[in-house]
């Protein structure tokens, strides 16, 4: 797979082995400037590493990676000073609190203390910061981690299993200010293995396995490449009367499963089909398109990559 | 090489140190038993012998030394030179092994404590460079060792003149030898077993590996810095001057060396040999 686009971090057949381990193989992608990008794999797909070259605390055995115009293994150090990164287990200095852990950060990336309370409450963090951070839930943790990320405003950031451990409504506030984070222009990145965490989020997918770059793309793109043939929910007062629906052109396949699914070749032949089904005296109540769930997506995904299934 | 990140690594490290007595109270105790408690005993002890065997030999080893040496020695009577030697000669040389022992313990840790913590990570995705990281552990090591020597010389100059002065007429204490010490010697020395045991820090897998390791290498710093300290004092001036010069340079040396040597991934506990 050969990169064409242009993007905020670009990786061209990128590898990085540790010993016999090969964490990361031949690795292609774009994350667009501006845009959410999921990095979607089970773990040990190489998502850690992915993110470790990218600011260049790593250096790739192979390939060419650039980020914001420059390379990680030339100018590390300014593509660090642009660059935000959550880790997964966020680790701060335990006996600090957390303002000294962010005071620490703001002369680090040369931000003010200013920049580091506004952080600090933006994540809702504020009112624990004279805490020591040994004492924080995972929650607050995370939270820091976040605001400690940003405190430089950075154009690109980088988050890894950002909600690993949290409770799910921890989990939810975090990605709400993923994605407010997000409208602010900046380029996210975002390693996870949780599908529902990137449903809503991903502007761009990039399905990762074994070290390598299965699929990429916007969702909708990839739904159109994996998931070629539309599905439609169709639902009658009277269902015997859906059944000639199956005979019909345009149809491929038909599954009672409370309603009618069907596949259709193509779905500018529904009003055709919603005609003759009314003609043949079905009282429709639902025509419902499907749009798939990144969950389906991602397994039809794999389904494709499959050896067997791309052998056979 | 940004002195802002230097100070911030250093800061860090300083006051997580400071905030946690674990660290603190053995770090006074071990200062206040070779500087204060020890001298002040054996001082004591021998101010207060009018004649004795030990006196009668500690006489006649003063008597042997170079004459520079012999001529240095202050007092009138056997028991004030005793005094003097113990005081000036024979003490001296710990204020070297509190400084290697503090720095070393602190130092063992430095590196792969951020990677056991986690914080490594951190410090791997930020703009600071590996030089400022390894220069900024060098300094928050040496700074306790430095201090607790800095602090428990100048209580160890109020135990010996109150202790060994009424015998030598009034305060002598500190002698030339032990200014050059303290001041220009001792600090490269320090470095220079920091700088060892920082890549030794960065190298091994964990912290308890590290402190056995950095034991290895202060053991023979330590005879090296005691037999050096030892001849400063007794023979102060130029050549102590030069010892400290040579011991700066090799400092220096092994510093930049360290520096140019620590790459991030060690932070991330994922180098191949690590």
């Amino acid at each position: 797979m050969t990169v064409q686009m242009d993007g905020a971090i670009r990786f061209d057949a990128v590898s990085k082995a540790f010993g016999p381990i090969r964490a990361v193989e031949t690795l292609d992608f774009v994350a667009p400037t501006g845009a959410v990008t999921v990095l979607l794999g089970p773990n040990g797909a190489g998502k850690t590493t992915t993110v470790r070259l990218t600011t260049g605390a790593l250096i790739a055995d192979r390939g060419s990676i650039e980020v914001l115009g420059m390379h990680p293994m030339h100018q590390g150090d300014e593509v660090r000073r642009r660059a935000g990164v959550v880790p997964p287990k966020p680790a701060f200095y335990d006996q600090l609190t957390g303002t000294e852990n962010l005071r620490f950060a703001a002369r680090v990336f040369g931000a003010s203390e200013k920049a580091a309370l506004e952080a600090a409450e933006r994540f809702r963090i504020d009112d624990a910061l004279d805490q020591e951070v040994g004492g924080y839930s995972t929650g607050m943790r995370t939270r820091l981690a976040m605001a400690r990320a940003v405190i430089h405003d950075p154009e690109v950031l980088l988050l890894d299993e950002p909600t690993a451990g949290l409770d799910p409504e921890s989990a939810r506030d975090v990605l709400k200010l993923i994605r407010e984070l997000a409208t602010r222009g900046r380029s996210i990145v975002l390693c996870t293995h949780l599908l529902h965490e990137a449903e809503g989020i991903a502007d761009h997918v990039v399905l990762m396995n074994k070290g390598h770059a299965q699929a990429a793309g916007p969702p909708a793109e990839l739904a159109a490449r994996y998931m070629a043939d539309p599905i439609v929910i169709f639902d009658a007062e009277n269902r015997a009367a859906l059944e000639p629906l199956a005979k019909l052109d345009g149809v491929i396949d038909t599954t009672w499963n409370g309603a009618v699914h069907a596949t259709l070749k193509d779905l500018d032949r529904l009003p055709d089909l919603v005609a003759s089904l009314v003609e043949g005296g079905a009282r429709i109540t639902r025509v419902e398109p499907i749009v798939p769930t990144l969950e389906e997506l991602y397994f039809e995904m794999q389904r494709t990559h499959r050896p067997e299934d791309v052998d056979s | 090489m940004s002195w802002a990140h230097i100070r911030a690594v250093a800061g860090v490290d300083l006051r997580r140190l400071f905030q946690s007595k674990d660290y603190w109270i053995p770090l006074v105790m071990m200062a206040s038993l070779f500087f204060v408690i020890i001298p002040f005993f054996v001082l004591s002890v021998i101010s207060s012998l009018e004649q004795s065997q030990f006196v009668d030999q500690l006489t006649d080893i003063v008597g042997n030394l170079p004459s520079s040496v012999n001529q240095a020695v202050q007092g009138e009577t056997p028991t004030a030179r005793a005094s003097y030697v113990v005081a000036v000669f024979l003490l001296a040389p710990i204020a070297i092994i509190v400084p290697l022992t503090i720095s070393a313990a602190v130092g063992s840790n430095a590196i792969v404590g951020e990677r056991e913590r986690g914080t490594g990570e951190y410090l791997a995705h930020s703009p600071i460079t590996t030089s400022e990281i390894y220069v900024g552990k060098l300094i928050s090591s040496l700074i306790p060792g430095y201090l607790a020597t800095f602090v428990g010389f100048g209580i160890y100059a109020v135990v010996v003149n109150i202790t060994v002065g009424p015998a030598l007429g009034g305060w002598f204490f500190p002698t030339p030898g032990w200014i050059i010490l303290i001041l220009w010697v001792i600090p490269p020395f320090i470095a220079i077993a920091l700088s060892i045991i920082l890549r030794l820090s960065a190298r091994v897998r964990s912290a308890a590996a590290a402190q056995q390791a950095s034991s290895l290498v202060t053991l023979p710093v330590i005879i090296l810095s005691y037999s050096v300290a030892a001849a400063v004092i007794a023979a102060p001036g130029a050549s102590g001057i030069w010892v400290g010069a040579v011991a700066w340079i090799a400092a220096i040396f092994l510093t930049i060396r360290g520096a140019k040597k620590l790459k991030r991934e060690r932070l991330l506990g994922v180098a191949s040999d690590v």
